[in-house]
């Protein structure tokens, strides 16, 4: 038999297409073949079959290395995805046999607008993590054999990137499949890390952080851990399928519930800012006046005060640039903030 | 044997991308699998060597070589690619659904539809368990900073800006030729070419308390090099001083908030470590604003500032009631 091919640039030698039982194949092509034989077949075709058929499966001498080979084959098949079917032709059949049925292969039809697959090149290109970015890429690809044209640059204005954290990829396996984790965590205020076990019902993404949601086994409540605070492997443990998520649970409100809404200010303070001093209270503030402090002169400000806790902290760090003459409550935060600063100190 | 594992999902692309594409160029493909076009070729070879059992002429896949391009005319089958896997799915879904809850970028409404679709395809496989919420933490008046900063961008046009530098405790004006909008963490930040300080700077735009967009074009050096935001948009420089800390209880939120190194676990709770620092007022505004919840054990000068400033900060304090006004 010769190459079918008539053009002069054919990549291979002539006559050498068609398999004479000669040297050995090469695994991909080997894998290549037994995709496309199981997907033409609608029987169920056993090992030995294949074996027959398959180009590459008789360059294994013995049946042992053939049954090794066979199943290194279809573990690959399976990792990459592919449903490889197992079943039997007929009660009669001693052995089962394997196929490929193409709709449970085939992606679904799928056609992109040019701003939908400008969104999809973006999306690509938004994780920080090689793993995640590796995943979207293969996504790119099929979608591409789909006959989507996705341009890889598309020019952007604005960047965005998504972070994630090692805990990511475990959790949302363990999500996806039902399956109960345990991990170490530590609370961002204390140094004991205690083993969590959680029944998983989401990943959740707010505002720029990653959050698991679940059933706290050791609270016995519902519970939400940041996952940069996981210390370790998360471990599954249980079977898949264990944990089912209450259908009423709203995991985005869950988290945000936990974390400040967008505030309204609480209050309005009164401070002396000492002259050319403190930009950073200058910028949120309104001068009302002049005063002096001791020798020094400086305006007076109006501020208004979201977190009034936070704002001490912030006020303290200004140290004698800026000094609060309203409310007193502030004051008095800030003067403790800084007594403690000097008794520690001494202490 | 590891080659196979990265091969195989292209091989079994390869033939359903070409159908979809007669006559492309090999170099084009190559690109778009992002292998070399040699590489690419290898892979037209082997997969002219595949096709249905019988393997004669008429059943394996055949490829037509025209100058540098190529068509498939006989797929054997392998029309369509495989569909995604669960991995697959939930990458790109759940970037696009960061995309979507990320304002400015992309039209959102593309991206809905985007994400209907590729669910829609992908079948059992589309993601489950994720929830994307505000991809962003901003006041409107940063919204409104962001979209005067990209119509900046879209024009092409340089900036003047009123910034505050929180390392310095300073307002600058200075003009800058924007290169790109970044978000990095749920802040958004612009990266610009600064004519100040004649270098590449990063403005988180919640800091930008007036901007002004100029007639002038903006013109960054062609050797302004965009940052590598992957480590985060401030990577302490080797050359800065460090100090190290021993944070309370209520104070330890410091060591995940900013790039710490972690050195030793006290008693009671408490943590040492090590943090750098490009400006020490910045350092003394931070210890001092944590109120006696950290402690400063090395430099002995750090220290001692932080406990002047408190002293200074007492002392007028107590000045107030001779000179307030009523």
């Amino acid at each position: 038999m010769t190459c079918a091919c008539l053009a002069d640039t054919c990549p291979a030698p002539q006559g050498t297409r068609a398999r004479v039982g000669k040297v050995s194949t090469a695994r991909a092509e080997r894998l290549v073949n037994l995709v496309l034989a199981l997907l033409s077949t609608r029987q169920y075709l056993t090992a030995e079959r294949i074996r027959g058929i398959v180009p590459g499966y008789a360059d294994a001498a013995t049946d042992e290395a053939f049954s090794r080979m066979f199943e290194r084959d279809k573990t690959e098949l399976r990792e990459l995805g592919i449903p490889l079917e197992t079943g039997r032709n007929s009660v009669f059949d001693s052995v089962e046999g394997y196929r490929i049925a193409r709709r449970d292969y085939e992606l679904g039809e799928i056609d992109l607008a040019p701003d939908e697959a400008a969104a999809v090149a973006l999306a690509v290109r938004l994780w920080d993590s090689p793993e995640l970015t590796g995943q979207a890429q293969g996504a790119l690809v099929k979608l591409r054999a789909a006959g989507v044209e996705v341009d890889e640059n598309p020019s952007t204005l604005v960047e965005p990137r998504v972070h994630t954290e090692p805990a990511f990829a475990p959790l949302l396996a363990a999500v996806q499949r039902g399956q109960v984790v345990r991990f170490d965590y530590r609370r961002s205020d204390s140094p004991e890390r205690r083993s969590r076990t959680l029944e998983p019902w989401g990943v959740v993404s707010w505002k720029g952080r990653w959050y698991v949601v679940g059933h706290d086994r050791d609270r016995a409540a519902p519970r939400c851990f940041r996952l940069s605070r996981i210390i370790g492997a998360v471990k599954a443990v249980g079977k898949p399928g264990a944990v089912t998520r209450p259908p009423d649970v709203n995991l985005l409100e869950f988290v945000a519930g936990t974390t400040p809404h967008d505030p309204s200010p609480a209050a309005t303070a009164r401070l002396w800012v000492a002259e050319g001093r403190a930009a950073g209270v200058r910028r949120h503030a309104r001068v009302v006046g002049r005063m002096t402090v001791g020798a020094d002169d400086g305006d007076v400000v109006e501020i208004d005060l979201f977190y009034p806790e936070s704002a001490a902290d912030w006020i303290a760090g200004h140290g004698p640039d800026v000094v609060v003459l309203e409310p007193d409550v502030l004051a008095k935060a800030v003067q403790d903030r800084l007594e403690a600063v000097v008794h520690g100190e001494h202490g | 044997m590891s080659g196979s594992t990265e091969r195989l999902p292209r091989l079994l692309a390869l033939v359903p991308y070409l159908l979809a594409r007669p006559g492309i160029k090999i170099e084009q493909a190559a690109h778009d699998f992002d292998v070399s076009a040699r590489q690419l070729r290898k892979d037209l070879e082997l997969l002219w060597m595949c096709g249905l059992p019988g393997y004669g002429p008429g059943d394996l896949i055949d490829l037509s070589f025209d100058g540098d391009t190529v068509s498939v005319t006989y797929d054997a089958g392998m029309n369509r690619p495989l569909r995604l896997t669960g991995g697959e799915a939930s990458a790109l879904v759940i970037a696009l659904k960061a995309l979507a809850e990320t304002p400015g970028v992309v039209d959102t409404d593309a991206v809905h539809r985007a994400i209907a679709k590729i669910e829609a395809a992908a079948g059992d496989a589309r993601p489950s368990g994720v929830v994307v919420g505000h991809a962003v933490r901003e006041r409107e008046a940063t919204a409104r900073t962001r979209e005067t900063v990209r119509a900046a961008l879209q024009a092409g046009r340089a900036l003047h800006l009123r910034y505050y530098t929180a390392s310095k405790d300073q307002v600058t004006e200075r003009t800058v030729d924007p290169m790109r909008l970044l978000i990095v963490q749920a802040n958004s930040y612009l990266e610009a070419w600064c004519r100040r300080a004649q270098a590449v700077r990063m403005f988180r735009l919640d800091r930008i308390d007036r901007l002004e967009v100029l007639d002038e074009p903006a013109r960054p050096p062609a050797d302004a090099r965009p940052t590598d935001v992957s480590d985060g948009v401030f990577t302490p420089d080797e050359s800065y001083p460090d100090a190290e800390l021993v944070l309370d209880p209520d104070t330890r939120w410091v060591a995940e908030y900013y790039p710490c190194e972690e050195l030793a676990e006290l008693d009671g709770g408490r943590l040492r470590v090590r943090m750098r620092y490009g400006d020490e007022s910045w350092m003394v505004r931070l210890v001092l604003g944590l109120g006696g919840g950290v402690r400063v054990e090395k430099p002995a000068q750090l220290a001692q500032a932080v406990r002047q400033r408190a002293a200074d900060a007492l002392a007028r304090a107590r000045h107030l009631p001779v000179t307030l006004p009523q």
